[in-house]
């Protein structure tokens, strides 16, 4: 069973502070939905406010169609995965895992039963006389997850549940998450600052900043046509180009920068400035410059990522650019110092405004 | 408030909410309330309470003023009333007690702290504890044996050679309550001095010392300014359990030796003047709470680190 | 020179224990000295008649029991009351937190004199008030009961001071975590809080039960006639004397001692314990990484 979310004009206001400014979103039944955001953005409010831990000041909240308003965090059908855990120290982790069942008066055997079998479901088998504190991260990890399964929630929600990870035991348990969630088919909200935890896990991700939803779609939407210069950069490095807009027309738009003028797609920009905005990947190196797009520079320095090489440049007006040449053994990597011109397609050049905020 | 309701509900947060108006209410507020209220009152048979000659007035409190006494200090002899000699000598033996335990504790809290090895810390501050455990009562009953006219600190001394005759310890004004204050009350002295002692960074006592600062002004300029707010509520602790002492003016005092608790002590439990008694205690609340506020204000510290 | 300072630290040690231990080494001993007054010099040989005195004493043995009562009676209320002050306190903020904090603990500095006299006096007005100057019924009527009343009102703020530290370390996202798996607010309390807060309940019981039994102050002012032990040993040390006080001091701080010592020995134990887990989750965290 899983139920879909809607968040609708929802707001949450601390004193004069407002949190979340009102949200917009639609979450689908057995969906993974991520909220990908800076620190202090208004992440785990949202998620605090579904599973009922604060009331919205404004707006409704729908979980399975019905407005939960008023109800408290035990009566909704959602579990959350704190920030930190919570795991209950003093108890061993069966009972850990079946408190949930405990409180609505199941008997023991029954839920030492269920504790072994979702102990199994996420690969802990033989843990459930061990008390927390005999655990590792991931495995601490793990019996959270198991432990808001017991309760068969219709939405899991998860704050952040990796961030105290070491980096490889994260990448290792973002696949254990994605395939848990496909296993039982709950709906799982899930809250992070990481972009490649959101984009690789998620089947849509929801960008935040200053308590304000910047662009819901799924990861390589976000990715390839962020809607503003915030996403943009949150999700992937960019080359910026201040400029203004000449002409438009079909989508693309002519934007003279102190760099010369260049075409680019048009993003929705209304009556606010732009800024030109190309992903370093895109850009293109070459020893004459082509028909439109190019830029002259002189390459300042190089470094070797692994997969790709990253080359930083510096242009004649000073500023810094970089591109990244994918490295397939076969690529021609430039000298440090190097005249060389950087170019990029206009389909994949885009015009952004600034971040939707407030002020 | 707000808080106290999410994260417990209303039903529990009312028995909270109960519980702690009756300990506030009605343990505490009320009886010193009533306790006010009644220093006021004159005393009378049971009869006559609530009759025309029961009015407030002060009468209970000048009491204090009655019956004076001779006596000389320095050379120039006064009289002064005899109840107020007993207040003003309970506060300056007391401030005498406080003085002393933190002379003797102070060099212990320090080497509990910075120079003893860290392993056997434990083990002596349970021998330390031995005695908080043993009652008030017991503690001041040995002080009596020891200091007996034919006791043990006599036959040690004598045994010693260091006095020809045994003394009359407790013949000696208020020696024998001072000493049987400060064995009952140094710890906590110790304690509170020592928590702050610790939480001093070792680190700095070295950098002194390499900077070629000498002990004493190691210990002036660092470790005391450091620990002043242990050594505060450590002060407040033993000049207030001194000041209300029953137990130990009573059992080692001598003729001469009247400490203030004594005298409300007779007022209620021999004259049954429980009027009389009432305005002498809130004579003696009033003092601590005079004595707190001063200390606080000299030390600049807060209520809230005295409780630590 | 810094060696020789070492010296005299540790020499300051042990004769600061000496001061502090002599006393009631002296005192049992002269529990055991066949003579009539309480002492150890002269020494006079040994004999164990002042115990079998001290059980024959019907007045000691009554004020024994009293004081049990009354302790036990303390700690309940006392442990109930200040672990309910202590909660209440950790969870409300600002101006109303100072105020009530600052209150319960200024309850510690009020002399027991005070709160003997004050709670005798206001318990039998309050009676006198509602029932008339006759036949006053029982709990408005001097006795053991005004005791315990007059001594939990410091003893709790006690027990408040330790269980407000140990509620520092606890992690109110436990609390929320439980919620949201659907225990009630009675569950949370019973599964949640009360587990980790037992430690400390536990030692506030132990402070709160040593406390009554000490207390003389309070007791003095309420009791009514009734004796305590403290009282009794007081009323003992004015009059005549005989060394069945010793050995009753000696029998408690014997007690008191192997109290201590199973303390002690249980919390090593459970470091251990601690340590061991740690150890284990060290082991499965370098396992996962490899
Ligand atoms: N109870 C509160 N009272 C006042 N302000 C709050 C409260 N809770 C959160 N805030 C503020 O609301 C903003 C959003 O907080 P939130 O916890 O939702 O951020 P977040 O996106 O989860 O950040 P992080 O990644 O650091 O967890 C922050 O600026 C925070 O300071
Ligand atoms: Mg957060």
């Amino acid at each position: 069973m899983s139920a879909g979310i809607d968040l609708e004009n929802v707001c949450c206001d601390f004193g004069s502070f407002r949190a979340v400014d009102n949200a917009n979103v639609s979450i689908r039944p057995g969906e993974f939905f991520s909220f990908l955001g800076p620190s202090g953005c208004g992440k785990t409010t949202i998620l605090r406010m579904v599973s009922g831990f604060i009331e919205p000041t404004q707006g409704v909240i729908r979980i399975g169609g019905a407005d939960v308003k008023g109800k408290r965090p035990n009566q909704r059908p959602t579990a959350l995965i704190f920030q930190n855990l919570a795991l209950f120290p003093l108890m061993p982790i069966w009972e850990n895992i079946s408190f949930g069942l405990e409180v609505r008066g199941i008997d023991k055997a029954t839920r030492r039963k269920k504790a072994e079998e979702l102990l199994r479901l996420v690969d802990l088998p033989g843990a459930a006389d061990k008390m927390v504190s005999q655990l590792s991260g991931g495995q601490k990890q793990r019996v959270a997850i198991a432990r808001a399964l017991a309760v068969e929630p219709q939405v899991m929600l998860l704050d952040e549940p990796l961030s105290a990870l070491d980096l490889k035991l994260r990448q290792h348990m973002r696949a254990e998450l994605r395939a848990i969630q496909q296993r039982t088919g709950v709906t799982f909200i899930y809250i992070t600052h990481d972009q490649g935890e959101a984009l690789a896990m998620s089947d849509r991700v929801g960008v935040m900043s200053q308590g304000r939803i910047q662009q819901i779609a799924d990861p390589r939407e976000i990715y390839n046509n962020p809607v503003n210069g915030f996403v943009a950069s949150f999700v992937g490095e960019n080359n910026i180009f201040q400029g203004e807009v000449q002409q438009a027309a079909d989508g693309m738009a002519s934007f003279a920068t102190p760099h010369g003028t260049f075409r680019a797609r048009l993003g929705e920009l209304g009556d606010k400035p732009g800024k030109l905005y190309v992903r370093p990947e895109h850009m293109l190196l070459s020893d004459a410059p082509a028909v439109e797009n190019s830029v002259p520079v002189t390459i300042s320095d190089i470094s070797f990522e692994g997969s790709f090489i990253a080359v930083h440049a510096t242009s004649d007006t000073g500023a810094i650019l970089s591109a990244e040449i994918r490295n397939d053994g076969a690529a021609t990597v430039p000298e440090k110092g190097a005249r060389v011109h950087m170019t990029f397609d206009p389909a994949r050049a885009a015009i952004l405004p600034d971040a939707n905020v407030r002020g | 408030m707000q808080d106290l309701l999410r994260r417990y509900g209303p039903g529990l947060t009312l028995i909270m909410t109960l519980l702690v108006a009756f300990w506030l209410l009605m343990l505490v507020i009320l009886p010193n309330m009533t306790l006010f209220e009644q220093s006021f009152r004159p005393y009378l048979p049971v009869t006559e309470i609530g009759g025309p000659r029961d009015t407030y007035g002060f009468g209970n409190y000048l009491k204090v003023f009655d019956g004076s006494i001779e006596r000389s200090l320095f050379g120039i002899s006064f009289s002064i009333p005899v109840h107020v000699m007993t207040f003003g000598l309970t506060i300056w033996y007391s401030m005498v007690v406080t003085a002393l335990c933190f002379l003797l504790a102070y060099p212990l809290a320090y080497y509990m702290a910075k120079i003893v090895n860290p392993r056997s810390l434990p083990t002596l501050i349970l021998l330390l504890f031995i005695p908080l455990w043993v009652s008030e009562v017991l503690r001041a009953f040995a002080w009596w044996i020891i200091l007996a006219f034919r006791g043990p600190l006599n036959a040690l001394l004598l045994s010693l050679g260091l006095i020809d005759d045994p003394i009359r310890w407790t013949n000696m004004g208020y020696t024998g309550v001072v000493i049987g204050l400060i064995y009952t009350y140094v710890l906590f002295m110790l304690f509170p001095v020592y928590n702050a002692v610790q939480s001093l960074d070792t680190n700095q006592i070295e950098a002194a010392e390499d900077l070629g600062a000498p002990w004493w002004k190691i210990h002036w300029r660092i470790v005391l300014p450091h620990a002043k707010p242990g050594i505060a509520s450590g002060s407040v602790m033993v000049f207030m359990l001194s000041a209300g002492s029953l137990l130990v003016p009573s059992i080692l005092g001598s003729t001469t030796s009247q400490w203030f608790t004594q005298t409300i002590n007779q007022w209620f439990n021999d004259a049954l003047d429980w009027n009389t008694a009432s305005a002498y205690a809130f004579l003696l609340l009033l003092l601590c709470t005079v004595f707190v506020s001063i200390a606080m204000r000299l030390f600049r510290v807060k209520l809230s680190d005295i409780a630590k | 020179m810094h060696k020789f300072r070492q010296t005299l630290a540790h020499l300051y040690m042990v004769l600061f224990l000496i001061f502090l231990l002599a006393p009631l080494v002296v005192m049992s001993g002269a529990a055991f000295n066949d003579s009539k007054l309480p002492s150890i010099v002269p020494w006079r040989g040994f004999t164990t008649m002042w115990f079998s005195e001290m059980i024959a004493d019907q007045r000691m043995m009554l004020a024994f029991v009293n004081t049990l009562w009354v302790a036990v009676a303390v700690a309940v209320l006392a442990v109930i009351v200040g672990t309910a002050s202590a909660i209440l306190v950790n969870s409300i903020s600002g101006r109303a937190r100072t105020v009530l904090y600052g209150m319960m603990i200024s309850t510690i500095l009020i002399p027991g004199v005070v709160i003997g006299i004050s709670t005798m006096i206001m318990w039998t007005k309050l009676g006198g008030a509602i029932f008339g100057p006759d036949g006053k019924p029982w709990p408005f009527i001097p006795g053991l009961h005004l005791s315990v009343l007059g001594q939990v009102s410091y003893i709790a703020a006690m027990v408040m001071l330790l269980v407000l530290a140990r509620l520092q370390s606890f992690d109110a996202g436990l609390e929320e975590a439980a919620l949201d798996l659907g225990a009630s607010h009675a569950q949370v309390m019973r599964r949640i809080l009360l587990p980790h807060l037992y430690p400390a309940i536990g030692a506030g019981a132990a402070v709160a039960f040593f406390q009554s039994i000490e207390n003389f102050n309070v007791t003095q002012f309420t009791r009514g006639g009734a004796d305590t032990l403290t009282v009794y040993v007081f009323s003992k040390v004015r009059s005549g004397i005989t060394p069945t006080i010793n050995a009753l001091a000696f029998l408690l701080i014997c007690v008191t001692l192997l109290l201590a010592l199973a303390y002690e020995i249980n919390r090593r134990r459970r470091a251990r314990i601690e340590a061991a887990r740690q150890a284990e989750a060290r082991r499965a965290e370098d396992a996962a990484l490899s």
